[in-house]
């Protein structure tokens, strides 16, 4: 397994959220109180160009780099697990500051506190999988 | 001697980045793993982290093929090294701030958050071993993680894997779960903020 290249691809996405800011709490905090355009320019312009190569791999039926169809997986028909779901998410994101990529990347930077939020969101994925089947999907 | 352009390269790279290089960026890191026949969503391996501790013995949603999921730990693992990078190597400790607007400086002063020349640092003082002492640190740290750890999984996915890689396949789920994101931040930041900080 050549799993160093993904140790590659992690660190390009960890400089490019360090130096947009994108991991900052104050950046998260200024983007829900709509004050500045540069959390919505990152997310919007990433999405923007994501649909396009998206549709540039289905239309042109590109094949992944070992040769195998490459297959996007539809998300299950539901609503309510998106809207609880996502809402208790933004609750968090808001509150911490962090989502679990900036965490990682905070993390290396010097922030170790945030191992507890690491401990504290595995928990969180772990009640998570206890209800799970008593949850609305 | 290091030559001369690989400094300016280093100098280029330390500036602050604007939106239109970060996004831009973001959309080709998700290009790259769909090359490499992956998709991009960093909170699946907190599932993953949890599987490979045993919390396969509690719930069946912790059964599965973790160990083919290594891939996604590395993007992580990497993510690390490349935050470690950015803050030792890309960015003057001088200028390690969040160069937010005005307006978010005044409204941080009216929560009580004051910055010396009006410099706003890139990590809250919050982030820190002593804040966890205090009802603050208790709240943003263990509280939020929780809530981050617990709501990514409900909605199967987080910024990465519902709001970039989602969104950019016209999902429609994730639509709704970037919807929720908001709804859920809009909420803490106007209703609860204020009772915390």
């Amino acid at each position: 397994m050549r799993l160093s290249r993904f140790i590659l691809i992690g660190i390009l996405f960890g400089i490019t959220l360090y130096k947009s800011e994108a991991v900052s709490w104050f950046r998260i905090y200024e983007m829900f109180h709509f004050q500045s355009f540069h959390m919505y320019g990152i997310i919007f312009s990433a999405i923007a160009i994501g649909i396009l190569m998206v549709q540039w791999i289905k239309r042109k039926h590109i094949k992944s780099f070992d040769g195998h169809e490459i297959v996007i997986n539809p998300k299950d028909r539901s609503v309510p697990r998106y809207i609880i779901g996502g809402f208790i998410f933004g609750l968090g994101w808001a509150l911490a500051g962090v989502c679990p990529g900036p965490m990682f990347i905070l993390m290396g930077s010097g922030a170790t506190v945030l191992v507890v939020f690491l401990a504290s969101a595995m928990f969180g994925t772990f009640v998570y999988g206890l209800l799970r089947k008593r949850l609305p999907h | 001697m290091v030559p001369e352009y690989l400094i300016q390269l280093k100098d280029f790279i330390s500036q602050p980045w604007p939106w239109y290089v970060a996004g831009p960026m973001i959309a080709l890191i998700m290009l790259i793993l769909l090359l490499f026949g992956r998709e991009f969503g960093i909170s699946a391996n907190f599932r993953v982290m949890c599987a490979a501790d045993g919390a396969g013995d509690f719930a069946d949603f912790f059964k599965f093929d973790w160990a083919s999921q290594g891939w996604n730990l590395m993007v992580a693992l990497g993510a690390m090294f490349g935050g470690y990078l950015a803050a030792n190597y890309f960015t003057p400790i001088d200028d390690q701030l969040a160069h937010v607007s005005q307006e978010t400086l005044e409204s941080l002063k009216a929560l009580g958050m004051e910055f010396q020349d009006g410099k706003v640092p890139l990590v809250p003082e919050f982030y820190s071993w002593e804040a966890l002492f205090s009802l603050r640190g208790i709240m943003v740290i263990v509280v939020g993680g929780f809530l981050v750890g617990f709501g990514a999984r409900y909605a199967g996915g987080c910024t990465s894997g519902h709001a970039i890689s989602g969104m950019s396949a016209l999902q429609l789920g994730s639509l709704i779960a970037v919807i929720g994101f908001f709804l859920g931040g809009l909420t803490m930041t106007y209703f609860i903020f204020p009772l915390i900080f």
